[in-house]
């Protein structure tokens, strides 16, 4: 079932929208009362709750012994979880902010997602990583990293990043509840985003490893993923309206991949053998980042029924820019739509013109 | 109760009445190396200790006489081609073998790649605990049946799992202990930093063995730290240190019981360092002449961790010719065994390749799955075709 933004008109009348960090937290609350392996624990998350408040109240509600202020040491914690998970815990751990996940990513690398694999499955990793990532918080360096492609490259991790308030929960019990270890990518700017949401009754999510079209279209596929998201939908509405010349809109189709890896090949596919045309959308810098592998499945599986390059609009090949600047780097609506601009809309019927480098002799 | 909630236990005290929170003095280690072996006479006679016990003694004896065959062994292996390396504990038997058999039943240990004959003397098939050394798989032995976790490789990485697992087992009421092996080269790597400090915060029943062999493969120790002893560095952690004759088996073994058995009762961590030395190089891939003297090495032999232990016993009358050669043959049966099996090939199985990365394989690592079972079907016609060639022309030729 699709996951779509929730019409207004479902809600009950007098509920408060939930933020997605409201939904994280519930989430965590709910898989530690479900299950009395789960422990969470990381730097802050105890009294103070989190610098994002998404464990506020776990103390509390089950003691230090199950939601754990750690040390300030980050490949501790991740070394630690390894080891509680051989014990046959389930822990869930946060690391601060994404560029602080870095000392980490030994155990991470070399252990946790390993080691499934080196012990032909006597000792897996249920453990969950939550790291909050990506800019448009005004953050100074170090807190507004996109991490994925490190993550992604890394044979064992699933990869997980949801973009709405729905999946932010269903998504996150799925990574508690998976026997493998889930780095679950948390887009801090979207931890304010709100919507109609039932905690009483979350609604049910499609699990890790399935994509969902966020937004039906037949002129071209925006693929992207987590605090993309959203800037894809407005994109598309905005689409709609016109497109530089005047001429008729586009009628742009948006994928919200949520799950890095496993990464939903099937979905993607679909779409873009229906459109013909791709754009794949996120924060994380272009060269040797996610697009380059989602570009590279979509010429694959569908070339003949592409009308142009898959292009990607992505970040700068930049360290992660100062807060006065970032603006400029972060994937916004109108890079986007000049991406989609680039097309060959023409090239069924024009020798030149447009933007042409791409169009390889103009071979449609 | 909780385990970890002490209220108002890390508050700082406000100025001008700051004072440490913890007297340093109690976990300072020793000025010298605790030992055992060779002090009768002196250290029993004054306190009056019965010294160690004949069993222990003979069952000490007997696994350092099988370690050195071991290590002998898996050195011979590796010429042969039937191990891609070995690191060799040769020279650290006493350590290997001690921490072996001061574990409880139901503790964990933890060893990295130079602790092959610690998990073996624990009782593990040898060949299961080469899997890594031979290149079969990454780890051969039943982890949680054994509670051996796999031979770690990147240094000291293993040490916070040590310490995690005893803080589950904690968790979850169980009087479990780990026990985690490293060298002196570890003792610099953050992990080890890391791990000593959780341990301590969470006072987690967990024992640190440094096996302070002299050399990070070629770098002394004094190039790795400025530390009085590694055992010190326990102090500033607030944990107690000890330092130990690492080739006195049954000193290290009553060190380790010590802070296993405290471990277990919640009284916290414990920093073992035990003085040993590598009699080999590093790995047989090494050279350690380019690094150290034969006079350096020569002083070490004179100390063995094996000569130390048949001196005591015969000492003690309790070591007789028929019980020398027994412990021999005993080492030597085991490596003839050792050696025949490992002369077999083992069973590989490609499929298995893309088998435990994931609970469920992904849809792109089926592919991959398939993809290889293809080329390797090819390859097996093509072999089949080039075979049926062969003998035909084998059978022309004959005509």
């Amino acid at each position: 079932m699709s996951t779509a933004v929730r019409q207004p008109a479902a809600a009950a009348a007098d509920r408060k929208p939930a933020t997605m960090g409201q939904a994280l937290r519930h989430a965590l609350r709910d898989a530690m009362a479900d299950d009395p392996d789960v422990h969470v624990f990381g730097e802050d998350v105890g009294s103070l709750g989190g610098v994002f408040r998404v464990t506020d109240g776990l103390t509390a509600e089950f003691g230090p012994d199950r939601c754990t202020d750690t040390p300030l040491a980050e490949a501790g914690i991740l070394g630690t979880a390894a080891g509680m998970a051989m014990y046959g815990l389930r822990p869930v751990v946060e690391m601060q902010f994404d560029a602080f996940a870095y000392p980490g990513f030994e155990q991470l690398v070399s252990h946790i997602s390993r080691m499934r694999n080196r012990t032909r499955g006597k000792l897996p990793m249920p453990l969950t990583v939550r790291i909050p990532y990506g800019g448009g918080i005004g953050g100074v360096e170090h807190h507004s990293d996109s991490s994925e492609a490190y993550y992604m490259a890394t044979p064992g991790l699933h990869v997980v990043t949801p973009a709405t308030v729905a999946d932010a929960y269903g998504l996150l019990r799925a990574s508690i509840a998976s026997d493998d270890p889930v780095v679950f990518l948390e887009p801090k700017r979207l931890y304010w985003s709100k919507a109609d949401w039932d905690p009483q009754e979350p609604e049910a999510v499609p699990g890790i490893g399935r994509a969902v079209v966020r937004r039906r279209g037949s002129s071209a596929t925006l693929i992207t993923y987590g605090p993309s998201v959203p800037v894809c939908l407005e994109a598309a509405e905005a689409a709609r309206e016109e497109h530089g010349d005047g001429a008729e809109g586009w009628d742009l189709e948006v994928i919200d991949l949520r799950s890095l890896v496993p990464f939903d090949e099937e979905t993607v596919a679909a779409s873009v053998r229906r459109t013909g045309r791709a754009v794949v959308v996120h924060e994380s810098p272009g060269f040797a980042g996610p697009g380059g592998e989602i570009a590279a499945r979509i010429t694959e599986r569908c070339f003949h029924y592409l009308e142009a390059p898959v292009l990607r609009v992505a970040g700068f090949d930049i360290p992660y820019p100062p807060p006065m600047l970032e603006r400029h780097h972060l994937p916004g609506v109108d890079r986007i739509l000049d991406a989609v601009a680039r097309l060959q809309w023409e090239s069924g019927f024009t020798e030149s013109g447009g933007f042409g480098q791409g169009r390889g002799g103009g071979a449609v | 109760m909780t385990v970890l909630e002490q209220p108002g236990a890390y508050a700082p005290a406000p100025p001008p009445s700051w004072r440490p929170r913890t007297d340093a003095a109690p976990l300072l280690p020793d000025a010298e190396p605790y030992r055992v072996l060779g002090t009768r006479g002196t250290r029993t006679a004054q306190d009056g200790a019965p010294g160690p016990d004949a069993g222990l003694l003979r069952r000490l004896y007997a696994a350092v006489v099988h370690g050195r065959r071991f290590n002998e062994q898996a050195t011979a292996l590796t010429r042969q081609g039937r191990l891609a390396v070995y690191p060799s504990s040769r020279g650290q038997e006493a350590c290997q073998v001690a921490a072996a058999l001061a574990l409880g039943e139901r503790d964990w240990l933890f060893p990295s790649y130079r602790d092959t004959l610690a998990a073996v003397a624990r009782g593990l098939d040898p060949v299961e605990v080469l899997s890594l050394l031979r290149g079969d798989w990454h780890h051969g032995y039943d982890s949680p049946g054994t509670r051996v976790a796999p031979l770690c490789t990147p240094l000291a990485t293993q040490l916070p799992h040590a310490v995690g697992l005893a803080h589950a087992a904690r968790l979850k009421g169980d009087e479990v202990a780990a026990l985690a092996l490293v060298g002196d080269g570890g003792t610099s790597e953050g992990d080890f930093h890391e791990a000593l400090n959780f341990a301590a915060v969470w006072q987690t029943p967990a024992v640190f063995l440094v096996q302070n062999n002299g050399f990070a493969i070629s770098v002394p120790l004094a190039k790795q730290t400025a530390a009085p002893s590694l055992a010190h560095k326990a102090v500033g952690y607030g944990i107690p240190g000890r330092l130990v004759d690492g080739n006195d088996a049954v000193a290290v073994h009553e060190v380790l019981c010590e802070a296993l058995d405290r471990a277990r009762a919640g009284g916290g961590p414990t920093l073992v360092e035990a003085v040993t030395y590598r009699l080999e190089a590093h790995t047989n891939a090494d050279d350690a002449t380019r690094y150290r003297t034969d006079q350096e090495v020569e002083v070490w032999r004179e100390h063995d961790p094996v000569t130390l232990l048949e001196r005591e016993l015969r000492d003690r009358g309790l070591l007789d010719e028929a019980t020398v050669r027994e412990a021999e043959e005993a080492a030597e049966r085991q490596a003839a065994e050792l050696r025949e099996r490992m002369h077999q090939d083992p069973p590989l199985d490609p499929a298995e390749l893309f088998a435990h990365v994931y609970a469920q394989p992904t849809r792109q690592l089926r592919d991959q799955a398939d993809q290889l079972r293809a080329e390797l079907e090819a390859e097996q016609r093509s072999a089949a075709a080039a075979q049926s060639a062969g003998s035909t022309t084998a059978g022309e030729e004959t005509r």
